[in-house]
């Protein structure tokens, strides 16, 4: 059913959908809209779940941690110092390889302290191990929410779910809600072969001494790798209930003999394709990353043959390296013959408006062949003093 | 999982429940110790032998006691710590009832999820969650308070060794006041930990939960009792064991229950239950003995002990203020005892010597 709705307000809906066991709440803005319409959902007697409004963000992904190691599908959401607090009980869930979903409403990190959207949070937590997808719009986050519950089960990983702050959370659109029932159709209950259960008691959580440390790590490296078809293939399936994907790992549009191309993951997509279509010259190819965790490389590899340039458009920065996207972008395509050379942009970092004339500059600052390989593009310079430049 | 496994799962849970359950124990009855003989004769130990615990060590002395009457219904939440490392240097694991083990900090939290999964599911498995003192006076502390207030059905159990011994004997907010440790060292200017050891069950007390109290592994049957006790509560409740560590108090591994009687003995380590933020019980001591009985089988205050140092006199004396202040407090002297019956407290009916009559 189409319904306008708040971005958080549809995510909330989107979560009592599955049917969650669990759900362990606690506010920081911009996330804030998500847990308060859950714990609504719950007061109205709209979802059955057990609401857990915990002390900290660390108690909430320990939680849900608890939770789904119990056989129970959980559900936390968070954004900024929250992501960044629980970042130890992140790579505790993963490297147990427990399956449960979180979104992250995309902030920039303090200090200085700024709760505007961009992508230092889940970068931080990036080498976590769990699966990470973007989202460009509210559609495809209350659509990608229900598939991660599916993905999370399918691959016994967690699976986190990242919208920007306020772009998103905090927009009203108009958004194709599907029903119980047809979820509940499409997503099979919650199991967890490796759950505790007083009938078959197993330890999880051993002590593993560098005999066997390697091995896990490989294991979950190949663990993660492996999602990337079972990330296509529910996309896959549920475009073919639905009538409706998501862009599977990363999608490619614009004219195919294309010499540009522009790389963004998140809401800036949806901005960057606006500003092509007004701009006048030839076209760009636009290219939007939906899976950053696996990184879809071979996908990425093919969507940038024949590409002169490539612009990779970063919403966070590796302060002494540059941009992290560009940079794994710039790794991805190392030693692949005629790779487009990369020109590596952060911007809209803390939440500065992207206006979709940045289109213009940003095409027409491949044109300058001192260009730094990496810039804060919208960043006003003249605002610092000259040392800092 | 097809539904004949799940079926089998179900029989074979309602068997070990049959055979080894909890056993619903009337609150009232202060000395329960199982109905029959057959009932006092070994039970499930969720906590096997065999793991790698030292020599003499407390804290898996009072794990596997507590686990004798937890039954094989429960599922376990443990912090990091020595507990965690000695029972699962994988592929091996002690425990025969679920385990888990996140972090360091957040073992209340972890259970709370589990308990709350419990919930959502029907289930009316219990949930443990163990820590050491490091990860429940410290560092843990706010998961614990949280999982109180929010009055998860879940027993906590700190096994207090006073230091973090995992790590290699550091002070916590447990190590008693003037304990020697590798972060608190006597030497020539300190004479140990500068500061007093946390009142943590005053602390939990304060949350009102249904029940907390403190034990120790001198009192295997006492321990036994609050452990049954607390499993047959449901809502929060909470147990600090005095569990001592001859590697870090610096005691032979022999003396562990010596050394763990003289500390409620000479009233530092007070044995008592709290029910909804009152006092409502504690161990009498029936012939107290000074505290240097008790410091001065441990190197942890061997620096305490040279009469000669005025220094050491002065902490001395203030190590016996603090037990003459819990004695007082808890009322641990009791009333109306012979002053010439010199039993050990052990042999003492506890409410007579309490002044119950």
């Amino acid at each position: 059913m189409r319904e306008a709705l708040e971005g958080s307000q549809a995510i909330a809906r989107a979560v009592a959908l599955c049917d969650p066991d669990v759900v362990a709440a606690y506010p920081i803005t911009p996330q804030t809209h998500i847990v308060e319409n859950l714990s609504k959902l719950v007061a109205e007697g709209d979802l059955h779940t057990e609401f857990v409004s915990v002390e900290s963000e660390f108690s909430a992904a320990s939680v849900v941690l608890g939770a789904a190691a119990s056989g129970a599908r959980a559900y936390t959401a968070s954004s900024s110092q929250g992501v960044l607090l629980m970042a130890e009980v992140l790579f505790n869930i993963a490297g147990m390889r427990i399956p449960l979903t979180m979104t992250v409403a995309n902030r920039a990190v303090s200090a200085p302290l700024n709760i505007w959207n961009d992508h230092a949070d889940s970068m931080a937590v990036r080498d976590s191990g769990w699966i990470q997808l973007h989202c460009e719009n509210n559609q495809e986050a209350v659509d990608t929410t229900i598939q991660s519950f599916k993905i999370a089960q399918d691959t016994d990983l967690p699976v986190m779910v990242c919208m920007d702050g306020f772009v998103l959370t905090h927009t009203m659109e108009v958004i194709d809600i599907p029903t119980h029932a047809q979820v509940r159709k499409w997503l099979p209950p919650f199991v967890f072969k490796r759950a505790l259960d007083p009938s078959d008691p197993k330890s999880l959580g051993a002590l593993v001494s560098p005999d066997f440390f390697p091995e896990v790590r490989h294991s979950h490296h190949a663990a993660v790798d492996k999602a990337l078809p079972v990330i296509e293939k529910v996309d896959a399936s549920w475009a073919k209930t639905f009538k409706r994907d998501c862009g599977g790992l990363l999608t490619v549009e614009g004219p195919e003999d294309a010499k540009v191309g522009i790389l963004a993951m998140g809401s800036t997509v949806g901005t960057l394709r606006t500003g092509l279509e007004h701009h006048d010259g030839p076209g760009a190819k636009l290219i939007k990353l939906r899976a950053f965790r696996p990184f879809p490389a071979d996908a990425l590899r093919a969507a940038v043959a024949g590409l002169d340039s490539l612009i990779v458009i970063d919403r966070a920065i590796s302060p002494g390296l540059g941009g992290i996207l560009g940079s794994e972008v710039k790794s991805t395509l190392y030693g692949m013959p005629n790779a487009p050379r990369i020109h590596n942009h952060a911007i809209g970092l803390g939440g500065r408006d992207i206006p979709e004339s940045i289109v213009g500059d940003l095409l027409s600052s491949i044109e300058d062949p001192d260009a730094p390989a990496f810039s804060v593009f919208d960043a006003d310079l003249s605002m610092l003093p000259p040392e800092d430049r | 999982m097809t539904t004949t496994d799940n079926t089998k799962r179900v029989a074979r849970l309602a068997e070990l429940r049959e055979k080894f359950g909890r056993h619903p124990v009337e609150p009232q009855e202060k000395h329960y110790q199982g109905g029959s003989q057959r009932d006092r004769q070994p039970r499930f130990c969720g906590l096997e032998s065999g793991h790698r615990a030292c020599q003499g060590c407390g804290e898996a002395l009072a794990a596997r006691l507590v686990m004798e009457c937890a039954g094989p219904d429960v599922m376990v939440a443990n912090a990091t710590g020595c507990l965690e490392v000695f029972t699962t240097p994988w592929p091996q694991t002690a425990w025969q009832v679920p385990w888990i083990h996140s972090l360091f900090e957040n073992s209340a939290a972890v259970a709370s999820g589990m308990e709350a999964a419990m919930k959502a599911k029907g289930k009316n498995t219990k949930i443990l969650a163990f820590g050491g003192d490091g990860g429940t006076y410290d560092i843990g502390f706010q998961a614990l308070s949280g999982m109180l207030e929010r009055y998860h059905n879940i027993l906590y159990v700190c096994y207090d060794n006073e230091a973090y011994m995992n790590t290699g004997i550091q002070r916590s907010s447990s190590t008693p006041h003037a304990a020697s440790t590798t972060t608190s060292p006597a030497g020539a200017e300190r004479m140990g930990k500068r500061h007093l050891k946390k009142d943590l069950l005053s602390i939990i007390a304060a949350h009102h939960i249904p029940y907390s109290a403190s034990a120790s592994v001198a009192y295997p049957a006492d321990l036994q009792r609050k452990v049954r006790y607390a499993m047959g509560i449901e809502g929060p409740t909470f147990l600090v064991v005095h569990s001592p560590c001859p590697l870090g108090w610096k005691h032979d591994s022999h003396v562990t229950i010596e050394v763990a009687r003289r500390a409620v003995e000479c009233g530092l380590f007070p044995v008592v239950e709290v029910e909804r933020g009152a006092v409502a019980n504690v161990m009498p001591i029936r012939e107290v003995r000074p505290v240097a009985d008790y410091l001065g089988m441990q190197g942890r205050f061997g620096h305490l002990m040279d009469p000669n140092d005025p220094r050491a006199v002065e902490e001395l004396t203030h190590l016996q203020a603090l037990a003459d202040y819990n004695i007082s407090h808890y009322n641990l002297r009791g009333e109306g005892e012979d002053p010439a019956d010199t039993a050990g407290i052990t042999l003492v009916a506890r409410d007579r010597a309490a002044g119950e009559s």
